[in-house]
């Protein structure tokens, strides 16, 4: 069997359970109340994909900063990366979200629920980000760095044109499970009333009282934010293998 | 070359590598290092080639001393080349782009000139058909012939090699001798350190057998091998020889 008939078939039995599931409920559908809203479904979708972006990008960029805090070799710096990545990864998003906002935002004046929410969503993947890559740079061997000084590269070349392509390299799986993590955990910035597409669903629920006809258009459209991710990741990593 | 080292010590915690390292070598083009695992060549080796400081002691070839500090060490391994036992390659890189990076970027090559810089060897040690295979595609021999070709190509004032065919199966371990010997034919001067003693024999203008963290014996490889007066030299050699 080709592989794409494997998928197909699989999706297929799925959806003819679920489907089986829910002609036995005894749940009466209106789908035409939710229609009626379906512009602030579309609209948190929209701002969905523009925090989650945004929060995509910085997150990266936390997580180089912190990686290179966890590999260094001054105490002081790598105790503060390690006491980050520990902090963040050992308490929930929700409570981070809450400080974040009512206490660390208000401190310093900041108003924004978007930023602040954007801030720490970044802030809390960005923890996992670094110890993926931490990870990633610890598992080129040493002789690759002994070969990178032997030709004469500066740290600086070695990291850039030696270590960090094959780094890249073995995290990207990893990176990409991160990625769709991260858009999923978006849906929470709603308990700090960032208007995205978990509290729109929340609204058009409230409104219509059609709470599966709310909340399935969601669990879809975050498929069709996941799904892509994933299938991108595969197509980089198909692309940049070579044996070692 | 002219390689003068006195009183070198290397340690690593509290082991003694090198115990007091003394050589001079007169003006040789190759110098080849022997002696059993664990004695303390390839550590006296990458002081040679600018890897590693030593704790004491002094290097100098050709009368110039080696620097002690990184900035000066990595001008100075700009101007040799270094092959390792194994993984000398980047993975990431086809045989080719392994021979362009340090030609691009540290000796400012372009990369219509670097390109033209390897045509020539590559035709000339038989590799130009591997040149656009990635390492893993090429056999052990293959490999450490593309990485001894890219410490040749920029260049250097002399070479380092630290045991180079170890890792390799007696046919692979031909074709890099074969090579380091035609390296020989072409002038370079290199320092290798190897377990090939016929090899050593054959290409070495001075051999020096270093145990124990120091050098027993140097001179012209037949008296060392042959005739050493240092009982732990001759003892050495009667055991692997006979």
């Amino acid at each position: 069997m080709p592989r794409w008939l494997a998928h197909v078939v699989v999706v297929l039995l799925v959806a003819g359970l679920v489907t089986l599931a829910f002609l036995r409920g005894e749940y009466t559908w209106n789908w035409a109340g939710v229609w009626a809203y379906r512009w602030m479904l579309l609209r948190g979708f929209a701002a969905t994909v523009l925090l989650g972006s945004a929060a995509l990008v910085l997150a990266s960029l936390v997580g180089v900063v912190v990686a290179l805090l966890l590999g260094s070799q001054r105490p002081l710096l790598e105790a503060a990366g390690r006491v980050y990545v520990e902090l963040i990864r050992g308490t929930p998003l929700l409570v981070q979200l809450l400080i974040g906002f009512y206490v660390v935002a208000s401190a310093v004046g900041l108003d924004n629920r978007y930023v602040v929410g954007v801030g720490v969503l970044a802030l809390f993947s960005g923890a996992y980000m670094a110890e993926i890559f931490r990870g990633g740079l610890a598992a080129i061997p040493k002789t690759q760095r002994d070969a990178a000084r032997a030709i004469g590269l500066t740290p600086w070349q070695s990291l850039r044109l030696v270590i960090l392509p094959q780094a890249v390299r073995l995290v990207l799986p990893a990176v990409a499970g991160q990625f769709v993590s991260l858009i999923k955990d978006s849906s929470l910035l709603s308990v700090i009333a960032v208007s995205e597409f978990t509290l729109a669903a929340q609204e058009v629920n409230s409104f219509t009282y059609s709470t599966l006809e709310s909340y399935l258009p969601l669990a879809a459209g975050y498929l069709l934010l996941t799904l892509p991710l994933s299938a991108l990741s595969r197509l980089l990593e198909r692309r940049f293998r070579y044996e070692t | 070359m002219r390689l003068e080292i006195h009183g070198l010590v290397q340690r690593f915690g509290a082991t003694t590598v090198l115990d007091g390292v003394d050589l001079a070598t007169g003006d040789v083009q190759s110098l080849v290092l022997v002696g059993p695992s664990g004695g303390g060549k390839s550590t006296l080796l990458r002081i040679l080639a600018g890897l590693d400081l030593p704790v004491a002691g002094t290097v100098a070839f050709d009368g110039r001393l080696l620097p002690r500090d990184e900035p000066s060490l990595l001008d100075y391994r700009r101007t040799v080349g270094t092959v390792f036992q194994s993984y000398n390659l980047f993975p990431h890189l086809t045989a080719l782009d392994n021979l362009l990076l340090p030609l691009v970027h540290v000796h400012g090559l372009t990369p219509a000139e670097a390109r033209e810089r390897v045509r020539e060897p590559l035709a000339r040690f038989h590799l130009a058909e591997h040149a656009h295979k990635r390492p893993a595609e090429l056999s052990g021999g293959q490999r450490q012939r593309i990485a001894i070709l890219r410490a040749l190509v920029v260049r250097p004032r002399r070479m380092f090699l630290d045991e180079p065919t170890s890792a390799l199966d007696p046919e692979m371990t031909a074709e890099v001798l074969e090579m380091i010997g035609e390296l020989r034919t072409l002038g370079t001067q290199f320092v290798l350190v190897t377990h090939e003693m016929g090899f050593a024999r054959r290409v070495a203008d001075m051999l020096a057998f270093v145990a124990d963290g120091r050098v027993l014996a140097h001179g012209p490889p037949a008296d060392v091998i042959d005739r050493s007066a240092v009982p732990r030299v001759a003892g050495f050699f009667s055991r692997i020889l006979h």
